[in-house]
Parts: C-alpha cells; structure tokens; sequence
C-alpha cells in the first residue's frame, strides 16, 4: 500500500510538534515532506532571548535536529519559501522551483513581526526580533556600535532590551503606550518592573510615537524622530510592537484568512484537506502568539491527521513570565479584572512585591504577580482547572504553601524554587538539585513536568517536590509551561484516557480482565506497563469484586509476594496484631520465627505492628507457616490496601477513656481485613479528645467522647502533614463501622490509583462526600454494604500460599 | 563453549511473570511475555542490583522494583534516559520445555 503525502510548511515548534504528535501515534501513516524558509532545523524560538544574553548559544536550542528529521524518513527542505497552493492538483510550490504534491497539507507558518510604517524603516541597522538571523545580526552590531532603540516595551521588546544591555549597548525603550507590557500588566507590577530594569541600566521613554527612522552619513540608521520632535541617536533600532499571523501564501490560494487562517476546533481550514496550527492560525477569533497554546493545537491536529478523529481544541488560557534573568513577573487569565470581577492585592512597594489575584464569583480568574512569582504556576493550574477557590479564598493570596501543594519534607522545607540557589538540593529521593533541572529543561528542550521526570528523575519517586519543580519549570520556559488539567491527565503514556474515564468505562461496559480494557480504551501498548497495570487490576477488583479475576502479575511485587521488597532484594514480614493487642504467645512465636530463620532486624513500624526485615523470598512460605501456628495472619503491611488500625488503651485500662478504644480498634480492622484501595489506609481509634492513637493524621481517626465518637477523615502523616477533617459525631459502635465503611468504600469507587483520602479529598471536596454519607442514609448504607460484600470470604494470603501449591511456585528457585 | 541445560516446563512460568534460577554466577531471571517468548537475564539491575525477577513484565520489557529502571528483555539494555546493562543469556524452547545456556 503506498503511503499518504503529508505536506508541512513551515519548519518551527507549532509543526514540528504536531509531527511529533502524529509519529507517536501514528508512524507510518504518511510521506511527510517539511519546508522551512529558514536554514535551520526546528530550533526553540523562545530561548532566543538567553541566547541573545549570552546565557546560552544557538546549538543549544536546536529541538529536532537533522538526524530526527532522518530518522523518521521526513524530507527536509531548508532554505525553501513556499510560495503557492495548487488545491486542485494538491500540490505546493517552493520559490526554488521545488514542489511537492500532498493528501493532506499542514500550514505552520508562523508569523512576521509588525514593521511600523515610518519613513525609515528599510534602513540598514533596523531590524525586528524573529529568528536566529535577527538575534545574530544584534550580536554582531553590539559589538561595534554603541546606541540601541527598541520600539515596543511588550515581552519581547523588553528581552531584546535586556540582552542588548547585557552585550553592553546603551539601550533606550520607546514606547506608545503609558506604561510597559500593558497586555500582560497593569500599571501597578508595570511601574515596579520599570524600576528594576531602569537600574538594570534601561532607559524609557513612555507615550512616544516614532514618527521617522534617521539615515547616519553611512547610509545606515543613526538616529529616531518622535512626533513630538525629540530626537535620540540610534545605530540599531529593533522593531518590536507586534506580530502578524503569516497568512499570504493561504490567502493567494483563497483559503479563508481573517487576522489568521481561520480553522475549526480540529484545527482544520475551510479547506477540508488543509490544516493550520500554531501563529497563523485563527481559532475562534484568535491567533495565540505564545507556545503552550500551540502545543494544545499539535496535540489535537496530530490526532485528527492520524484519522483518529477524537479531541476538539476549544481554546487556551494563557500565562506569560518575562524570561529576564534576575527579575520575576507573572501574569495570566484576566488581570485586568471588570464590573463582574474582585480582586485581592497585595502591594508592597519597597520589599518589591506586588500581587493582584482577580476573582469571579468561587473561581479565579486572573493573576499579576510581580517580585515573588513561586506560585505562579499554582495560581495557573486553579484557574484553568477552573477550581472552586471558595474554601481557601481567605488564604489564597499566601500561595500554595499555605494551601498544600507541596509537600512537607525533602527539600529543606523550601516552598520558592527562585530563592534557591543552582546547588539546592530539589529532589530528596533522587538528589537532584535546581542547577541540573534548569539545565535538563534548557539543553533538551522539555515542556512538561513528565519530560523533567524523565530526563532527571527529579520528582519521579515520592512526588513530594513535584511543586517546586513546577514553579522550575515555569520560570525556565516562561509562556509555554502549560500545567496538566490535573482531573484530566492520562493515566500513563500507554493511554489518552483519564482514571476518571477508565474507571467509567469499567462501570459501564462492565469490563471485567485486563485486556477487555486494554481493548475497549484503545490502549496503546500491548499489555500496559509498571503504572497503569497495577491500577487496572485495582478498579477491575474494586468494581466488580468476586467477578473480576485479581491478576499477580499486574501487582507490584509487595502485592504478588505478600511481603515488603527490601533493598537487598530480601523481604519483610509483618505480622496483624488487631487493632495493636497481641498475646505472649503470638510474642512467642515471632521470637521463634526471627531465631529460626536468622533475621536480622525485628524492629516496630510506623503503624505500631512488629517487624521482621531481611528474610529470604524462599523462606516467607515457612515463616508464615510458622506463625500461622499461633493464628497470625497477614498484616499487609505491604498493600495499596487496610495497614492498621492503631489504638490507644482506652477505657478499657486509662483513668481519662471514655471509651473502649481497644475493642473499636480491633471491630474495625476485623471488618476491614483484605480491603484494597487506591492507595494505603490507615486508621487510628483514640479514646478521649487527649487523642494517645494520634487519630488527626489518619486516612479515618475516631476520636471517644463521652456521648460517643467523633470521626474524622482524610488525614495524613507523610509527604504532606494533613491534619483529619472533621466529618460528623456519632452514639454508637455500629453507626463508627458503618460511617467509616461508607467513607472508604466512597474513596474505593470514586478514588484515583495511588491517591490517599487527603488527595481525594482535596480533588472532589468535603462536601461531596457529607452530602453523600451523611445526608443520604440510603447510600450510606447501600455503601456499607458494599465494602462488606466486597470483603467477604477473603482468604488470607500467608495461609493460601502454604496451602497452594501452585501459589507457592512464586516462592521456589529453579536448580540446574 | 555453552552447554544447554532443561530449566522447567513452559507452564511453570507465568505469562507476563518470570521465575528465578539459581546459578554458580549469581541469580538468574527466566522471563515469559504475554506471547510466551522466553528470556533470560542476570537477575540483578544494572542501578543498584535490585532483582529485576520481582519486576511487572510488559511487553518485552520489566520495570525494576526498587527504582523503575526499565530494562529491554532481549539484550538486557535500560532504556534511556537510564544506562546500563543486565547479562543476558540464551535460551530456548524445546516442545514445551524451556533450555538455557550457560
């Protein structure tokens, strides 16, 4: 079968991204042949400007090189202008005489800066800031000539001031309007940010209109006339006061083009056969000038050139951060605020900080954040989560370290990645510190906090510096660091589709293996891989439990093995102690247990049970044999599942209980024995409000009072301290069992893979689960209920596998 | 100069899964994908030498489980942006059989 022809025009990040897109999903669907006009490969438009600082140079900010274009069989004409579109004989012309016939056409051509037209503009040293060209030729006159004038004080223009400064010109910025960035500022952080470039050595002149360009004796610019008749010497005036979506070449072949070429939410033109991303194209009205947008358009323009006709690009909101080293400002949504709108400020003028959030109704709108922008980046995600900000409205503007996004340990207790030096350690788990992020994200190119995991691993294993890495990334890429829509992130690489909808889809089509899921979602790879396995088996066993098939080998190893994997590849053994009692001779038999098989350490775990560590895989059948014996059972300590329930003495013993907090302790993990959930669950039963059991930092603490028990919800003790939240006051034994059981068997149903009570708590709201367990009694029970079906006949594993043979295979070497 | 040895039944190993053979150079992982291809490698990550036996196996791949390495079945290599490499040794399937040579 001969392939389709795919024609790309335009060589930048909107299309090669989009390429990147399609040979992901589908590699060899087409002949792609790329025209570029300009003699590079795909290289990082955006990391011009540290370029022209002198902070990075030109190879650095090559994304594809040749060898990519090779290695994925795509023809790559540089230096080649398309000039004309034969739509009929689907074909395009190049200015060389070059041509190329296509099934499906890609415009990708980007824009053009705006050239005022003043008398002067073709002069010899006027020049705008594109490309790589520009950017040389600013270079090159820094060296020998003294006078730079930038028109336009926007993101742009200001960068290209910067780095002219730093190559050591005398910069002055003209601009038109009363203050600087005045699309991405209001005049308060505008004014602030003036300052600090004036004594980064910058001067301005704001309100001026440029009336004409100034030939020296040289032929070249010397000097620019205001309208007001000032005049100031320039030997380089760099034009930077917009840009123009590069519609002619569409526009000659009568596609349809206003201020862009107008596409639909596929990202198709009015020609069915023709696509457009990136800075020419209009979607809705708009050409997007910043990359993140972009990248959204490649996403969903790829799916649809691989005929696979799912995903719609129905907009972006964007966020823009000015990439002038030393100097922090941030600004996204609508900042500007109207009549509909509030807005929370925080203005200190002399530490340098201005803050100004805008809010619209429970949901914010807008940010401007100037001197402090660590959490720019958070602000952004809850804007375009479009998340109810009701609860935390009164500490909102202290950021996310008073909101909980970042967790409490690992990183020194650092909430601000700026203020960290290159050799702070960020990642606790991996070690990896700010300098060699910084650098990962430059030199490789990376856009997301998934290519920052991959290429440093920092963040990829406890996730608790997750946020500062964030705020890394945000500052290092500026405009096009573009957060996951955390509800609906994929569950891994292998699949577009969110836990939410897998978990859907497992309800509704009643899918019951593995691979029926695999099947009915369209996964990507043939059998899944170390992250969406473990969490398939989950929601297929939690949803249909007795139906469903659990799978071994979809389990990570503490879950195959029934024991925790150590370092050294040996394995521990905790054995249950309901609700913490034990009996002498339970000590017993752990005693003989540790003597027989040599352990080498028995020590207590965080959750107060007894641990043996170091025991040979083959052994664990013989050591649960043992303490099967003297009636011990598996303690999980091992699982996505119950771990314990911890307890005080209660009034069983203590002078103060007002409640048998040890008898509660031991109902609750007896019911709740072999229940697995998203993530780990632990309980905490105290018998007074003293709270002995430390029930505040439990997935569900129960707190005895003296006309009953308070329950409390969602709490934490780890990466994240969270304290429980209060979820109601119950009479009796049977209302705690019956109010805990609805609440985890709610997380079970609704809960993420791998997300604890406190994650899911923060995802949906408190309110969501009260208006369900405690306002509906019906639910509430029918919840009950089914936690306990669910649970019950289950089979203790330690017994299973002594008793199976063919579960014990797991536990034996072969000889040879 | 190899010498082939019978290791155990096919069925003895579970698919997606993988046994461990005890030999005179250290551990070794017999792994067998969904598609009941076998494969055989020193059983010890090139990271920091955790039992790459214990793994989730997918497609011809295993994820370690101290680290998440991932570590291609067939020639033993990481796959990048992790390097390094796990001994890989031949095997083979006889009838329902499975051989090694060590």
């Amino acid at each position: 079968m001969t392939k389709q022809k795919l024609v790309m025009v335009g060589n930048g990040m909107a299309g090669c991204r989009t390429l990147e897109e399609l040979l992901k999903l589908e590699p060899d669907l087409y002949e792609i042949t790329v025209f570029g006009a300009e003699p590079h490969p795909n290289y990082n438009r955006i990391l011009l400007s540290p370029v022209l600082a002198g902070e990075m140079t030109l190879p650095d900010i090559v994304l594809n090189d040749h060898d990519w274009y090779r290695d994925n069989g795509i023809s790559l004409h540089t230096g080649k202008k398309v000039t004309r579109i034969d739509r009929k004989g689907q074909k395009v012309f190049a200015e060389d005489g070059t041509e190329a016939e296509y099934d499906r056409l890609l415009l990708a051509t980007g824009s053009s800066p705006f050239i005022l037209p003043v008398p002067g503009k073709d002069l010899p040293g006027v020049i705008a800031y594109r490309d790589i060209a520009d950017t040389e030729a600013m270079i090159a006159t820094a060296k020998t000539h003294t006078h730079a004038v930038v028109i336009g004080a926007g993101l742009l223009g200001l960068e290209a001031a910067n780095g002219l400064r730093l190559r050591g010109m005398d910069v002055t910025v003209v601009h038109l309007a009363d203050w600087i960035m005045e699309r991405q500022l209001d005049k308060a952080a505008a004014d602030l940010l003036k300052q600090s470039l004036e004594a980064k050595g910058l001067k301005f002149l704001l309100g001026k209109q440029t009336d004409e360009l100034v030939a020296g004796e040289s032929g070249r610019v010397a000097a620019i006339r205001f309208k007001d008749g000032e005049v100031i010497p320039a030997d380089l005036v760099v034009m930077a006061v917009g840009i123009r979506p590069n519609t002619t070449l569409a526009e000659s072949a009568g596609i349809h083009s206003v201020r862009g070429i107008v596409v639909n939410d596929t990202l198709q033109t009015y020609d069915p056969k023709i696509y457009a991303v990136g800075e020419c194209a209009a979607h809705r009205g708009t050409a997007y000038g910043l990359v993140a947008p972009l990248f959204e358009q490649a996403k969903v323009c790829a799916n649809h050139l691989a005929q696979f006709g799912i995903g719609r690009y129905t907009g972006s909101v964007t966020s823009t951060k000015l990439k002038v080293t030393g100097i922090d400002v941030f600004s996204a949504g609508n900042f500007t605020g109207d009549a509909k709108t509030e807005e929370i400020v925080l203005s200190d003028p002399s530490g340098g900080i201005y803050k100004k959030l805008v809010i619209q109704g429970e949901t914010l709108v807008g940010a401007v954040l100037y001197g402090d922008t660590a959490d720019g980046a958070w602000y952004f995600q809850l804007l375009k989560d479009r998340q109810n900000i009701g609860e935390i409205r009164d500490h909102l503007m202290f950021g996310s370290a008073h909101a909980g996004s970042i967790g409490d340990v690992g990183h020194a207790g650092q909430t601000k990645a700026a203020t960290m030096a290159d050799s702070a350690e960020v990642c606790g788990c991996n070690g990896v510190c700010k300098g060699t992020i910084v650098k990962a994200i430059k030199e490789k190119g990376l856009f997301t906090i998934d290519e920052v995991r991959k290429h440093t691993k920092a963040s990829s294993s406890c996730g608790s510096c997750t946020g500062l890495v964030e705020q890394i990334l945000a500052s290092t890429v500026g405009g096009a660091y573009q957060p996951v829509q955390s509800k609906d992130k994929p569950v891994c690489g292998c699949t577009e589709h969110s836990h939410g909808e897998v978990r859907a889809a497992i309800r509704e089509q009643h899918l019951l293996t593995i691979p029926d899921v695999m099947r009915a979602m369209d996964w990507s790879t043939p059998n899944g891989c170390a992250s969406c396995r473990p969490a398939l088996n989950y929601y297929l066993i939690s949803t249909w439990p007795h139906e469903a098939q659990d799978d071994p080998q979809s389990r990570f190893i503490n879950e195959r093995a029934h024991a925790n994997i150590q370092k050294d590849g040996t394995f521990s053994v905790v054995p249950r102690m309901w609700g913490g009692l034990t009996t002498p001779k339970e000590l017993r038999a752990i005693a003989d247990v540790a003597e027989k098989y040599d352990v080498p350490t028995v020590k207590m775990t965080g959750g107060a049970r007894i641990d043996l560590l170091g025991i040979k895989k083959t052994d664990l059948p013989k050591v649960w044999a043992d303490l099967g014996q003297a009636g011990m059972v598996s303690g999980h300590a091992y699982g996505k599942s119950i771990r314990t329930v911890k307890s005080c003495v209660g009034s069983e013993h203590c002078r103060f209980g007002t409640q048998l907090a040890m008898s509660m302790g031991v109902k609750l993990e007896k019911m709740l024995f072999g229940m697995w959930s998203p993530h780990k669950v632990k309980l905490a039963v105290s018998g007074c409000p003293r709270n002995c059991a430390e029930a505040g930092i439990k997935d569900v603490g129960v707190i005895g009072i003296d006309s009953g028990y308070e329950i409390y919800v969602a709490g934490n003790g780890g990466i994240k301290t969270e304290v429980a939240q209060f979820l109601c006051k119950v009479t009796s034994d049977e209302e705690v069992l019956e109010y805990a059981s609805a609440f985890l068997q709610l997380y079970r149903e609704e809960g993420f893979y791998l997300e604890r009570t406190c994650h899911y708590i923060a995802r949906v709201g408190l309110d969501h689960v009260k208006a369900i367990v405690l306002d509906k009694p019906v639910e509430r029970q029918a919840l009950y209920e089914r936690l306990l079906f669910a649970l019950q006949n289950y089979e203790d594993p330690w017994n299973a596998a002594v008793q199976k043979p063919a579960m014990r295979r797991e536990f034996e070497i072969l000889e040879v | 100069m190899s010498d082939w040895k019978k290791l155990c039944p096919l069925d003895e190993i579970p698919r997606l899964g993988s046994r461990v053979v005890a030999s005179a150079g250290g551990d070794i992982a017999i792994f067998r994908t969904a598609d009941d291809e076998v494969f055989a490698l020193h059983d010890k990550c090139p990271h920091k030498g955790g039992p790459l036996s214990q793994g989730i196996v997918t497609g011809t791949m295993v994820t370690c489980p101290l680290h998440g390495w991932k570590i291609q079945l067939g020639d033993g290599e990481a796959v990048t942006p992790d390097v390094g490499c796990a001994r890989s040794f031949s095997v083979k399937r006889v009838d329902d059989d499975v051989w090694i040579a060590l």
